[in-house]
């Protein structure tokens, strides 16, 4: 590290230790600023999204059984994907197995769009498309999309999916066709009206409680307090995209 | 003023010329389309024949990149109130709302490559209502 380097570092160093000052024990002052207007308030008809919400998702591994597919099945009921697993059909969830070789441990985990703070798909976009919205739900717009897949590249969690063919039986609410590149929208047609992502209604409707959506910046919401009082990790974490969906058990 | 524009504003003087009035396209001039199955329209009838493709454009963003819902020109209402009363679509045929008129302007829209043309299953429900219906 060079002098002038060291130096900023314990500059930004002293200045976050005063940013993040107690005011109490245990409130600090960033805490403090986000309760005040942080608690989930449901958005007037008409209110643009902000980023005082970032939605997130909590997987708990340990209660995803391996060979279960009720949240890949819903995701492609809602969703209208044809389900079927060719190397060029749309996958916006897809179940992965993983065995530690030295242990024997073994843990099935559902991936899907990991809804980066810094997502890579959207710094690679040359048109614009690939965006990240206010509350951090990262989308194509497929109006802008041209298909150049740049971000299916760019994604280090192979969550997009290009499509390849004429789509049929779309659901009014989930407009996708040929040339586009989509993924997981976090079911933004029904977050959007107050309501939560398909995957985790069927999971949580099958008594498997393994995915739980809310409020990531909301220190009252269910997932809040999940992520404060247990240990839980981002795919890839190395990569510093600060992943919105987190896993339990890995 | 664009080759588009001038089609636009061709078009949209004969149907006005034409215009019957009472709310449907059907004329000696212009093509005979499916009438909405509620109402009223969004705008003013001959302010969308001239304007409808600027309204959708204008209002999809909020939509798309700000999380809007219900915004006032949505594509899948239009769809939900213009489908057809036989078949629930608003593409098929020269009868079709959607696809009657473009036929008959000569225009191809995308749109619908990935939009649902067909009205929504509580769309179809409500306008067999008795009393909703036009
Ligand atoms: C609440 C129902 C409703 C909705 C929603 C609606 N319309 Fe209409 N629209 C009507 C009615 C009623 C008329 C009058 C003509 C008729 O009876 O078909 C009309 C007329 C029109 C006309 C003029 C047709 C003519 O007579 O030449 C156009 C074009 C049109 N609508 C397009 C749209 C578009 C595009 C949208 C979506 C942005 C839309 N409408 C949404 C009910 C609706
Ligand atoms: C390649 C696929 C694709 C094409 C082509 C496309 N759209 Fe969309 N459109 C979408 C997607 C995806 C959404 C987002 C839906 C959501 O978030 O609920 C959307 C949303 C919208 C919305 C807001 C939602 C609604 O129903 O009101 C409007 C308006 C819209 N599109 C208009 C258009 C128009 C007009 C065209 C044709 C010129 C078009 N779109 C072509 C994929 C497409
Ligand atoms: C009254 C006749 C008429 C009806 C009915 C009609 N359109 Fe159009 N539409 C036109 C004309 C004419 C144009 C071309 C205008 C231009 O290019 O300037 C057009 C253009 C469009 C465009 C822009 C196309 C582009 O490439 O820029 C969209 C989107 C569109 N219409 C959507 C719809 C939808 C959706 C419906 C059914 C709800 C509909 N229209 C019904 C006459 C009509």
């Amino acid at each position: 590290m060079n002098p002038v380097d060291k130096r900023r570092r314990e500059f930004f160093g002293q200045a976050a230790a005063i940013a993040g000052a107690m005011i109490a024990p245990g409130l600090m002052l960033y805490e403090y600023a986000q309760a005040g207007d942080g608690a989930a308030r449901p958005r007037a008809p008409g209110e643009p999204v902000n980023s005082k919400v970032r939605w997130g998702m909590l997987i708990d591994t340990t209660k995803c059984a391996p060979g279960c597919r009720d949240c890949v099945d819903a995701c492609n009921r809602e969703n209208g994907l044809p389900g079927t697993t060719r190397a060029t059909d749309s996958q916006w969830i897809r179940k992965v197995d993983l065995k530690d070789l030295k242990t024997g441990k073994a843990v099935s985990l559902p991936v899907l769009c990991q809804h980066c703070a810094e997502p890579p798909c959207v710094d690679v976009c040359p048109t614009g498309a690939s965006f990240k919205r206010e509350d951090g739900i990262v989308l194509v717009d497929r109006h802008t999309c041209i298909g150049c897949r740049y971000c299916m590249m760019a994604c280090p969690y192979k969550a997009r999916s290009f499509v390849h063919e004429n789509t049929t039986g779309q659901s009014p609410d989930v407009p996708r066709g040929k040339g586009c590149v989509e993924s997981c929208t976090l079911c933004v047609h029904k977050v959007d009206k107050g309501g939560t992502p398909s995957c985790v209604e069927a999971c949580a409707a099958a008594g498997h409680q393994a995915i739980v959506f809310g409020d990531l910046n909301d220190p009252s919401s269910e997932i809040s307090k999940r992520v404060r009082a247990a240990a839980t990790t981002q795919l890839r974490a190395d990569l510093r995209t600060d992943n919105g969906v987190r896993y339990q058990g890995l | 003023m664009t080759a588009a524009g001038f089609l636009r504003a061709i078009l949209a003087a004969t149907l006005l010329l034409a215009g019957s009035g009472a709310g449907l396209v059907a004329s000696a001039a212009g093509p005979a389309v499916d009438a909405a199955r509620s109402g009223p329209c969004v705008e003013d009838p001959a302010v969308m024949r001239r304007s409808h493709m600027d309204f959708l454009k204008h209002d999809r963003d909020d939509t798309v990149r700000r999380g809007i819902r219900g915004i006032k020109h949505s594509l899948s209402a239009c769809v939900d109130c213009h489908a057809s009363k036989a078949d629930g679509r608003v593409l098929g045929s020269e009868k079709h709302f959607c696809q009657g008129c473009h036929t008959y302007a000569a225009v191809k829209v995308d749109c619908f490559d990935c939009h649902a043309s067909t009205a929504r299953p509580s769309a179809t429900a409500a306008a067999a209502a008795p009393g909703r219906t036009r």
